[in-house]
């Protein structure tokens, strides 16, 4: 918690990147929300979607851009490429923890900042469908937190690939580009065709964006709703594990190659 | 003939804009340069020095196009800076020390034939160049490293080099031997010394080791809150600060200290003594007769202030005005 | 007098930008990945308006065929700024710290200097891929081939290039007068070119005059596509503006060579 604060504050220094990000955010929502609604104006309803729940989705969407790193953090990356890691593995705390925790810090700065005005301009400019029920905000709310773990379930291990090459960022990269594409941040994963939608729906990705604004929309209810959290959880387990055997691994090697 | 460097009123201030509490900012004028009249004749060595802050960079950065003047006037070689920036650097050289200007991923040799190219360098006069400072600075062995893996000194040499391959007329050295060894300083002072002798260079330097201007610049100018408080030869700045000698005599047995007329002893050490006096009040013959008409001595010395001495009390001093 | 200036800032460019990536090169892991990342990313943006038309079969009255040569015309533009002046924005590191002084002692003009020393040779991936993109658009497309229209598609691109690189210059410029918000230039940049990928009249109206007035980059795509392609708008739009996206990409040079150079004359460097 203590981490998670320090994060949240050390973020908060960049006050003009922030709002530069939040300008971009709203006006590539307002550019996504155009083409999808002009969609709905010829396709009706899609996948039981209509045009002010698409428009919605692509602010929350745009939210969740920054508070899921989704633009690639490298962040570990880079403290084992300069070396400072060694001091981080001393450090009396689990070191996937301490990081999940700093994480957590900085998507929730990210979440206040970056995420919440961009929706709040479309919602005064758009007609958006704001959810009246306490019942969905919780569930949302839920749901977006494991989306959360869920990002960084995925870029540890992406990260951690800085272990064994010289040069990390096109797997962090990779990484990324993967997770915008099939989180659902270019096209609504309802937009897919059905085949792929079905295997999208399957993978993290979905775990960390899609699905938390679905649940938003109050598309997820019941055991529906329970089915999302099972998936969410059930690959947080799967990657939390991966990254630390990954990890295991890697503090073989440098115990081996002596640092 | 017209100078290579010539400045009129130069001036250059800063707004910077302070944090006064927690939101509020409050908007500053920092006058970094405030009215300089320079004129310096090709040949000439020019040291151009002042404390921390002074305005150094700030004149230079003026004087090749990188900042606009706030007001007064500036031509380096008959040009503007500004509006002749191009046409104006292909005929000068600069370093700043505390930059580099090379090609940090590439070997040092791929650096300076980009620079062939980018000053249109003729081939001929390029090679001949390079081989006589690769010579005189020793750049052999380092020619095909990464410049990101050179030592300090080694890159210093490159750096010079690099602003010399085209011939120019002039350069401007901020800082050149900022965190260098002695021998490599004594590498780059030698090499613009011959640089100098030998192509008639104009060299303008700034630093804060007075050695390279005691072993380089005739001429010395003292800048301080933005304005001249010094400029002449460096002759010249000894004999009007530096008026007080001081004249060390090993007596045979200790002693209280002497009493000479027009001298106060500043120091007593054992059988030592210092003994200051202003060489324009008394002569050191005279203070000498005195000492030993009054004890036996056994050894005797006349030390004059160093330069940094004489320039660390005008600074001191606060701009000596 | 000009044209030797040109030429020699051409020479400079291919000098500097060469070095650039001959050092980049020296990563070689790290440059086939990142550039494997940009031809991914851009891929992935066609595949985002492909998959809209799996959902409808015309988008504010475009087919996907209208659409993906739209999105050819602004891609190869955008992919050329980006590719040859895009590294602009670097400027705003160089200037915060004082760097950008070094740029400033060198005989070559300081914006050739700045955007060759920092090429990124990746981003040729947008261009070749928008490249394609526009190949078949045009191929599959039906177009009624004219003389007139056959001219107006490279004039188009070469018109669209240059108002993208104006762009990119004077949102990089803004990083002369303050160091906070330089970031802001990417809504105009990348945002621009997704913007213009699309037909214009699906937006907003704010947001059409944003395209429209503010930064012209209706001229990059948009206008000019409603010839070649043969289309109707329903925005009131003189018909003239159609063939008048040289007219704009002089206008935005004169503008981006205005805040450049008062840019450059604000620069101050940095006081160590
Ligand atoms: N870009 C800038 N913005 C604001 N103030 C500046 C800037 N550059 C210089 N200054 C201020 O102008 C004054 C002169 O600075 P300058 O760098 O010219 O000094 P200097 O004589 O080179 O000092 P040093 O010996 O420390 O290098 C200083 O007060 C400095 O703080
Ligand atoms: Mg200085």
């Amino acid at each position: 918690m203590a981490i998670a604060r320090r994060a949240f504050r050390r973020f908060s220094a960049y006050r003009g990147a922030t709002f530069a990000g939040v300008v971009t955010n709203t006006m590539f929502g307002f550019v996504y929300a155009a083409v999808f609604v002009a969609a709905h104006a010829v396709a009706g309803d899609i996948g039981g979607f209509d045009a002010v729940d698409t428009a919605t989705y692509v602010f929350g969407a745009q939210a969740f851009l920054a508070m899921t790193g989704a633009h690639g953090d490298r962040e570990i990356a880079e403290r084992i490429r300069t070396g400072e890691i060694a001091s981080d593995l001393y450090r009396p705390v689990d070191f996937q923890l301490w990081w999940l925790s700093h994480d957590m810090g900085k998507a929730a700065y990210q979440a206040i900042f970056r995420g919440i005005p961009p929706f709040v301009v479309g919602a005064i400019v758009l007609d958006l469908r704001i959810p009246t029920s306490p019942g969905t905000w919780l569930a949302f709310l839920l749901a977006a937190g494991l989306g959360v773990v869920l990002a960084f379930g995925v870029r540890f291990p992406a990260n951690l690939a800085a272990f064994w090459m010289l040069d990390a960022r096109g797997v962090v990269a990779l990484t990324a580009l993967a997770q915008v594409f099939l989180a659902g941040h270019i096209v609504p994963l309802y937009f897919m065709p059905d085949g792929l939608e079905r295997v999208v729906r399957l993978l993290p990705f979905a775990g960390i964006t899609a699905l938390p604004v679905e649940t938003l929309l109050g598309a997820h209810r019941g055991l529906d709703l329970a089915g999302v959290y099972a998936l969410q959880l059930g690959w947080i387990v799967v990657l939390l594990a991966a990254g630390r055997s990954l990890l295991t691994a890697a503090q073989h090697k440098l115990v081996v190659h002596g640092g | 003939m017209a100078g290579v460097v010539e400045t009129r009123d130069l001036t250059k201030t800063f707004t910077v804009r302070a944090k006064a509490g927690r939101v509020r900012r409050e908007r500053r004028e920092v006058v970094a340069v405030a009215g300089i009249d320079l004129r310096i004749s090709s040949g000439e060595m020019v040291g151009y020095i002042g404390p921390n802050g002074a305005g150094k960079s700030t004149t230079i950065k003026m004087m090749t196009g990188v900042l606009t003047p706030s007001a007064g006037t500036v031509r380096v070689l008959g040009l503007d800076p500004i509006t002749s920036r191009v046409e104006l650097v292909r005929r000068i050289g600069v370093v700043f020390g505390q930059r580099t200007q090379l090609w940090w991923d590439l070997p040092l040799r791929d650096s300076f034939d980009l620079l062939r190219a980018v000053y249109r360098i003729d081939p001929q006069r390029y090679h001949a160049n390079l081989a006589a400072f690769v010579d005189l600075l020793d750049l052999g062995p380092m020619l095909d490293t990464p410049v990101r893996q050179l030592s300090l000194g080694q890159r210093m040499r490159g750096e010079l080099t690099a602003a010399l391959l085209h011939d120019p007329a002039l350069v401007f050295l901020d800082e050149p031997t900022i965190g260098l060894d002695v021998v490599s300083k004594h590498a780059v002072r030698r090499f613009l010394a011959e640089m100098n002798r030998d192509h008639g260079t104009t060299v303008v330097l700034t630093t804060h080791d007075l050695a390279d201007i005691e072993q380089l610049c005739e001429r010395m100018v003292i800048i301080d809150h933005g304005r001249i408080v010094h400029d002449g030869p460096l002759e010249e700045f000894r004999i009007r600060h530096g008026t007080q000698r001081t004249v060390v005599v090993d007596l045979e047995v200790e002693g209280p200290p002497l009493q000479v007329p027009n001298t106060t002893v500043v120091r007593v050490d054992g059988a030592r003594q210092w003994l200051s006096f202003d060489r324009t009040v008394t002569t050191a013959a005279a203070v000498v007769a005195a000492v030993v008409a009054l004890r036996p001595i056994r050894d005797v010395a006349i030390e004059e202030p160093a330069v940094e001495e004489l320039v660390r009390e005008l600074y001191e001093r606060g701009g000596g005005a | 007098m000009v044209g030797e200036r040109i030429r020699a800032g051409l020479a400079d460019y291919r000098t500097l930008a060469a070095a650039k990536l001959r050092s980049d090169w020296q990563y070689r892991a790290g440059f086939v990945a990142m550039f494997a990342s940009t031809v991914l990313v851009t891929a992935m943006d066609f595949a985002g308006i492909a998959v809209v038309f799996t959902k409808t079969p015309e988008l504010g009255g475009w087919t996907f065929r209208d659409v993906a040569f739209l999105y050819g015309v602004a891609g190869v533009s955008f992919g050329l700024a980006d590719f040859l002046v895009g590294s602009v924005e670097q400027i705003s590191p160089r200037v915060r710290t004082g760097v950008f002084d070094m740029l400033l002692i060198r005989p070559v003009n300081a914006l050739v200097n700045l955007t060759a020393s920092e090429f990124t040779f990746r981003r040729v991936g947008k261009v070749a891929q928008a490249l394609v993109v526009l190949v078949v658009a045009t191929a599959v497309a039906d177009i009624e081939w004219t003389l007139g229209r056959i001219l107006m598609l490279p004039l188009t691109i070469v018109s669209g290039t240059v108002i993208a690189c104006a762009t990119w210059v004077i949102t990089a410029s803004i990083a002369f007068f303050t160091v906070e918000t330089q970031e802001i230039a990417n809504t105009f940049t990348y945002g621009g070119d997704l913007a213009t990928s699309y037909p214009l009249h699906i937006f907003e109206s704010w947001l059409r005059v944003l395209v429209t007035y503010i930064v012209p980059l209706v001229f990059v795509s948009y206008l000019p596509a409603l010839y070649i392609l043969d289309l109707e708008t329903p925005l009131a739009l003189p018909s003239w503006l159609r063939f008048a996206s040289p007219l704009a990409a002089v206008a935005m040079v004169v503008v981006a060579r205005a805040v450049w150079r008062a840019g450059l004359r604000h620069y101050r460097s940095t006081g160590s």
